[in-house]
């Protein structure tokens, strides 16, 4: 699985990394987590508020930092 | 009855039985007055932060970008100053929901009406202007805020910049983000909870010092004292209290308690509804942030149009509010 985190850089950004990382260590998923930083590429996911997911190119959420239970959801929701 | 009257009575008992404080003496007036204003203002925000949160959450910028595209002047620009308060946005974002609007054909002037009425019609703002002056001078603020993006954002169209934005702009293109998942009544509810957390943990130490030192001018500083230097009849006060509101973005919830006081001592309303917009609506990480698309010049007409319509405000209700 690849997760891609969208976001120039700022603090909501990394928060959001942070709850990916510690969910797919929680979970056991297999998965490697990126950074998207460029404007041009954040948007080609048809992003425009960040930060934003990414997984497996498939835009799951953007705009907002979610709860750990909901990205552990949407995480599990993707796996399937 | 004033929902608030309970917390009256603690801040009483705190300060005149529990303390021993003189009620006629000016360090008692300043323990009540802080004792009273805290936990009102950190319950309202907490209130207030928590509903706006659910409100939010049926907004998206995606879909406001859909509502505004092809949106004509006037009309696109009142749609936008009104989607611009309730649109969840915050200022890091502000490059990516520019192209964004770009791309899909908002123009640039109904663009500018929505990144003007966003920061400056602040929640914060509004529930500490109620909370501390009444609906009157809240329901001005708001209306005034509305009224500036619009006009700022008429103005910016009317002038035709369109060249004055980074070239790379137009040749982005945006992808389909397709249908995201809508969030689930029990998400929206953890959400708006973290929400409420995450806000008032972050501005809670500038209520209480905002609040600590209106409480020292309350109790300390004589009534009308302001009125020969920020009164009505001083014609500097406008522009000097926008100058002074820059450099102190994003601390509304600091400056509003102070201000509060401010008007007790004198100053004239229009003064502080003009330097209460400066603070939330004029920031300079913003205008550095959109550096990135505008070039200089439309940066620079973006501050001064707004910066004028700040102090037209300020002037206007400096003569009608006496």
């Amino acid at each position: 699985m690849v997760i891609k985190v969208l976001g120039s850089g700022c603090a909501n950004c990394q928060k959001l990394e942070a709850l990916a990382t510690r969910a797919i260590r929680e979970l056991g998923i297999d998965a490697q987590i990126l950074k998207v930083t460029d404007y041009p590429e954040i948007m080609a996911y048809g992003v425009m508020s960040t930060p934003a997911l990414v997984i497996d190119e498939k835009l799951v959420l953007a705009g907002r930092v979610p709860s750990y239970d909901e990205v552990v959801t949407l995480l599990k929701r993707s796996a399937q | 009855m004033d929902p608030f009257y309970p917390l009256q009575l603690l801040a009483d008992w705190l300060t005149y039985s529990v303390f021993g404080l003189d009620k006629a003496s000016r360090l008692g007036l300043s323990v009540d007055f802080f004792l009273f204003d805290v936990p009102k203002v950190l319950i309202l925000l907490a209130v207030v932060i928590f509903f706006v949160a659910i409100i939010r959450s049926f907004f998206s910028p995606e879909k406001t970008r859909k509502l505004l595209s092809h949106s004509r002047l006037y009309g696109g620009n009142i749609a936008a100053a009104l989607l611009g308060i309730v649109t969840p946005f915050c200022s890091c974002s502000a490059v990516p929901l520019f192209i964004g609007f770009v791309e899909s054909g908002v123009p640039l002037g109904v663009t500018f009406s929505f990144l003007v009425a966003s920061p400056m019609i602040n929640e914060i703002a509004i529930i500490l202007l109620f909370g501390l002056f009444g609906w009157k001078i809240t329901a001005l603020y708001i209306v005034s805020g509305l009224v500036i993006a619009i006009t700022s954002g008429i103005i910016i169209g009317k002038l035709g910049l369109e060249s004055w934005v980074e070239e790379y702009v137009y040749q982005i293109r945006m992808g389909d983000a397709g249908e995201l998942a809508e969030q689930t009544w029990p998400e929206k509810l953890a959400y708006a909870r973290g929400y409420v957390g995450e806000i008032v943990g972050k501005v809670w130490p500038y209520v209480v010092v905002g609040i600590g030192l209106g409480a020292v001018m309350h109790g300390y500083i004589p009534n009308d004292f302001l009125v020969k230097y920020a009164g009505p009849g001083n014609p500097f006060a406008v522009p000097i209290a926008v100058l002074v509101g820059v450099p102190l973005y994003s601390n509304a919830a600091g400056v509003i308690p102070l201000v509060s006081v401010l008007v007790e001592k004198g100053m004239a309303m229009g003064t502080v509804l003009a330097f209460m917009m400066a603070v939330v609506g004029l920031s300079l990480p913003e205008a550095i942030i959109l550096r990135k698309v505008l070039k200089p010049k439309l940066i620079a007409v973006y501050f001064g149009v707004n910066a004028v319509g700040i102090m037209a405000i300020g002037y206007l209700f400096n003569a009608v509010l006496r």
